[in-house]
């Protein structure tokens, strides 16, 4: 039998991937581009006997979503720039409270409204940093819709895994363009079911007791072990707390959960970096240009080879650290400021060979782009 | 089962200030749950931020303390993902007008099943006493030192505008009907609101020299009649209290059932 072939929008493969992964609860809030992932669940979901419901604003979809993972439900939001600003709060709570979820950020053009049906790449550090407070968190993307199918199901596979929010970093172009899209049979690609705990009805249930591997079972809310949830900074029974010693042992945790297992997460594709000295760095839509101008110049005998992260965050330092070590130029493809560029130059030998081709102009970065400005690096002019 | 087996009693003593109306309200939202015979496996109990949030930590529920303003929202995503559980979501009158305003209007618009129960003690008390969209023109606050200069909420109007189909208000003098009221609203089928007026002799007191927690209590006797009574006819600058609304509409979990079943057959 043929696997189901299907053409469609980065958004569609999104949803496809999630409802593959389990998804049954989604609450959301119109917003460009990312509004087709709440149309298609609208209807996509009820068949299941899902849930789909569109909220008033931003926050309260956020909110809405961690109420109903509580509960035992993979729960799922969908926005854009000024809705991701919007959810932060949340997002924090999420984090604090170790609430499994998967916030979909498309990104637009921003600051602020921005431009909205443009693309551009300008979040990657506010998924790192948008809550406040010290804490770590998940972030992946993708660059076409095979592998945006893959790596939504690994970001419920991590947040079930990990009790923590997961962001699906997408962008504009991603999401609007159409492509193929091969659904995987059952089982092909692993689903992590959240771990429950066996502890029985009436005996003492403590849902923020981590066991030895760091691991926290948990207990459908509304069950059968009633206890307390809260973002304030709380003990093993979910209480709040300002005793010191509680308040850094919940810190360490809730950082290490993530830092200490960057290699589980960390996930890059790799294509002819052996003997690479000129090495591309990308994610998301423009990593589809830099492979288009590795393969191209390839062609010609030129050694360019390109890292494409789909783990944003944690950093995956050990593996950028390893596809720069013999490379004489690191150029790193994204649609920002240089937001990735910076984090790669922390972790490489010799920030110096460090250079960022971009674009900020809410128009997609082509390969004559990116070439160009390696030829200025490499002093060959334009 | 007795009153004491809802609280958490290594909690106790609470946070809340002598005098401070909000253990009236906690006392009777039990004894209320109590006489209705609901399991407490069966309610899970949703506060934001402020004062009147902490109840959540007290009582021997499935307890979720969120975000100012947003117990609404994530009260939300908890009923449609379990429709078969009690919802009760205590909240302040800042928590629940004025930055969780939004939530409010629009989960009374969707008509869920769940309780809101407004602590109205006119002020932020968590933070120190500045004035809320329910202190009233001319109040003092520490963010008012000249007077307040804004008309207050009705939240009984607010909340039958938006849509409620269970609307009442009561204060912490009248602790029978309070009762009363509550399991009402807790056995209503859609989005009930209880509006208790209660009182903050620390904070809004002291300011506006209401006296101590007696004298307040004093006050919500004399300055609130029934609906419709004489006392009300009379003098209409009395606030009344009583049911407002009691009407039988579609739910919005009930509602949502029929869709799933409509997707299903197409």
């Amino acid at each position: 039998m043929s696997k189901k072939t299907l053409f469609l929008q980065g958004n569609e493969a999104c949803v496809e991937g999630a409802l593959y992964a389990g998804l049954d609860f989604f609450a959301g809030y119109p917003i460009t581009p990312s509004t087709e992932i709440a149309e298609m669940l609208s209807m996509r979901l009820p068949k299941k006997g899902g849930k789909f419901i569109q909220m008033e604003d931003e926050i309260a979809s956020m909110c809405a979503i961690i109420g109903a993972s509580l509960t035992g439900h993979k729960s799922m939001t969908a926005t854009s720039g000024p809705g991701f600003s919007l959810k932060q709060e949340a997002i924090g709570y999420a984090v604090m409270a170790e609430v499994p979820c998967v916030v979909v950020d498309v990104q637009r053009g921003g600051p602020s409204t921005g431009m909205p049906t443009k693309v551009s790449q300008g979040d990657v550090m506010q998924t790192r940093w948008g809550t406040h407070g010290d804490h770590a968190i998940i972030t992946l993307t993708a660059s076409n819709h095979q592998d945006l199918f893959a790596i939504t199901v690994e970001a419920f596979n991590l947040s079930e895994t990990y009790r923590t929010p997961v962001i699906l970093l997408l962008d504009e172009v991603i999401a609007h363009m159409r492509e193929k899209l091969v659904i995987p049979e059952k089982g092909e690609i692993p689903l992590v079911e959240r771990l429950w705990t066996s502890v029985k009805e009436g005996t003492d249930y403590h849902p923020y007791l981590p066991r030895e591997d760091g691991r926290l079972p948990m207990s459908d809310f509304g069950g059968v072990h009633r206890y307390n949830v809260t973002g304030l900074v709380h003990d093993m029974w979910g209480f709040p707390s300002e005793d010191p010693r509680i308040a850094y042992g919940l810190m360490r945790h809730l950082v290490d959960k993530i830092e200490g297992h960057v290699k589980e997460m960390t996930h890059v594709k790799e294509y002819y970096l052996d003997d690479a000295d000129v090495v591309l760095i990308s994610y998301g839509s423009s990593a589809r240009s830099a492979l288009h101008l590795v393969e191209n110049r390839r062609a010609r005998g030129e050694r360019l080879g390109l890292l494409e992260l789909q783990t944003l965050w944690p950093f995956p330092a050990e593996a950028v650290r390893k596809s720069c070590e013999r490379a004489e130029y690191v150029i790193v493809v994204e649609m920002n400021m240089g937001q990735v560029t910076e984090e790669v130059r922390k972790v490489v030998h010799d920030h110096e060979t460090v250079f960022l081709a971009n674009r900020i102009d809410g128009t997609f970065i082509s390969p004559t782009d990116i070439r160009n400005i390696l030829r200025v690096v490499q002093g060959k002019g334009v | 089962m007795s009153v004491r087996e809802y609280l958490r009693e290594r909690f106790m003593p609470h946070l809340w200030c002598p005098g401070c109306g909000h253990g009236i309200i906690m006392n009777n939202l039990i004894r209320a749950i109590e006489s209705l015979g609901i399991k407490k496996n069966d309610i899970v109990m949703v506060t934001g931020i402020g004062c009147s949030s902490r109840i959540s930590g007290y009582l021997d529920f499935h307890t979720l303390h969120t975000l100012h303003g947003r117990a609404l929202a994530f009260a939300t995503g908890v009923k449609l993902a379990r429709p078969e559980l009690k919802i009760i979501v205590p909240m302040g009158d800042g928590d629940a007008i004025a930055i969780g305003g939004n939530h409010f209007i629009h989960a009374a618009r969707r008509n869920i099943d769940i309780t809101a129960i407004i602590m109205n003690n006119r002020v932020y008390g968590m933070t120190g006493g500045q004035f809320s969209p329910l202190s009233g023109y001319g109040t003092l606050a520490t963010t008012a030192p000249y007077g307040n200069i804004y008309e207050a909420f009705d939240t009984v109007e607010l909340a039958r505008g938006a849509g409620a189909s269970f609307v009442a208000r009561t204060t912490t003098y009248h602790v029978r009907s309070m009762k009363e009221i509550i399991e009402k609203a807790i056995m209503h089928k859609g989005f009930s609101v209880v509006e208790i007026l209660s009182q903050c002799p620390t904070y809004f007191g002291r300011k506006n020299k209401r006296g101590d927690a007696v004298e307040m209590l004093k006050y919500l006797k004399e300055s609130t009649a029934p609906i419709g009574s004489e006392r009300k006819r009379k003098n209409p600058a009395l606030i009344e209290r009583g049911i407002f609304v009691e009407e039988d509409r579609p739910e919005y979990c009930a509602e949502y059932e029929k869709i799933v079943e409509k997707a299903q057959k197409g």
